[in-house]
């Protein structure tokens, strides 16, 4: 047994993905999304207060179709995370840990996301 | 750190395919595909994926009926563990068609396609389908897993109340098999140090025993960044569990017991 090396058996590369796996790892890269998120927010209040022609060169990239596509990520981003942070408050408390539970509140929060961030950007489409 | 891709030595080419001879005269067949993940240390090789025709009309329904077919007809040289043949051992557990499941309790006809048979994931292998779960076992020692008290005993056994003994229904029908464990991604990344499924679902199975004396000390041991905080409720375990236990839900009500204590 001594001396040799042993492959490593295959993980991601075979495993099929439960519903419930794909929301986590969603979970995480939405909460990186949202710190990159936070700092393009900081960026256009401190272009607020930079002044006028600096503030209106921010809107104009952020409106532009690249930054309104950042944008939409940015709030479903919002979306999703907070809609999976409260599935995980749930199962702080003990709540929701049944397969079958586990899964529906999965895709609930998958499908919700969607929806608000819709919702969210026809009301602001709409604001006018 | 997670590493995604798989080490060199690890990567995975198409080996052999074992063609079933001719059939005879008025001989009704039903194939099916088996490949199955080969490795072993005598021939320098990196892995393979053999594939294996097999009759189904001649062989039992399980897909350890159809490994033990392969081993016993085709291919002697196929390797894996396997004792009870009835879901009670845990022996043959492996990854089959993308889970990780007990090859003695899973129908090869409710697989659709190709049966694809791996050793459980992100372990090192022995041989073939033989992962080497000595770090696992050295975890399920760490967690001392035996009943302790400090009062005297009693003139004869410990009692426990009805209501008690069904604290540890779904905690006592663990057979160890690792199939939760392996299929965590946490673990995958950092079996080292995070106990994993398996083992914490058996440290909240004598946390929860009301005749275990030693709470405080087993929660004292658990209360890590890794040993229990490493579990973020992916829920492969219980997803994937062949006795459809709910470590998941164990390790949560561990986590409780961790900020009910603290008061």
């Amino acid at each position: 047994m001594a001396n040799v090396e042993r492959p490593l058996s295959p993980h991601l590369q075979i495993y099929r993905w439960p519903v419930t796996m794909a929301t986590s790892i969603l979970h995480r890269a939405t909460g990186c999304g949202l710190a990159a998120g936070t700092l393009l927010l900081t960026w256009w209040l401190v272009a607020a207060a930079a002044g006028p022609e600096y503030y209106a060169m921010v809107q104009a990239c952020l409106g532009s179709i690249l930054g309104r596509l950042v944008l939409l990520g940015f709030s479903w981003a919002l979306f999703y995370h907070l809609l999976n942070g409260i599935r995980h408050l749930f199962w702080d408390v003990g709540h929701g840990y049944s397969i079958p539970v586990a899964n529906k509140s999965g895709w609930a929060v998958i499908i919700g996301s969607v929806v608000l961030t819709v919702l969210a950007w026809i009301l602001a489409y709409s604001w006018k | 750190m997670a590493e995604f891709a798989l080490p060199k030595n690890s990567k995975i080419s198409k080996g052999k395919t074992w063609t079933l001879p001719p059939a005879k005269a008025g001989e009704e067949r039903k194939v099916r595909k088996f490949s199955v993940y080969r490795w072993n240390q005598d021939d320098g090789k990196t892995p393979q994926v053999d594939t294996y025709e097999v009759d189904m009309n001649d062989c039992g329904p399980m897909v350890l009926d159809a490994l033990i077919k392969i081993k016993n007809e085709i291919d002697p040289s196929l390797t894996f563990r396997r004792s009870c043949r009835e879901g009670v051992c845990g022996s043959c557990a492996m990854n089959i068609d993308g889970g990780n499941t007990l090859a003695c309790t899973k129908a090869c006809e409710d697989i659709d396609g190709e049966v694809k048979i791996y050793p459980l994931p992100h372990m090192p292998v022995i041989k073939d389908l033989v992962p080497d779960l000595s770090n696992f076992y050295a975890q399920y020692a760490s967690i001392e897993p035996w009943m302790k008290t400090q009062s005297p005993a009693p003139a004869r056994e410990r009692l426990q109340s009805a209501e008690d003994r069904k604290k540890l229904d779904g905690l006592y029908e663990c057979i160890l098999c690792a199939c939760c464990s392996t299929s965590c991604p946490s673990y995958w990344w950092n079996s080292d140090r995070y106990l994993g499924p398996a083992i914490l679902l058996q440290a909240y199975r004598w946390i929860a025993d009301s005749r275990d004396e030693m709470t405080g000390e087993r929660l004292d041991n658990l209360e890590d960044p890794f040993r229990l905080y490493r579990c973020h409720t992916i829920m492969n375990c219980a997803q994937t569990c062949p006795k459809g236990l709910n470590p998941a839900q164990a390790i949560g009500e561990i986590k409780k017991l961790m900020v009910e204590r603290r008061g």
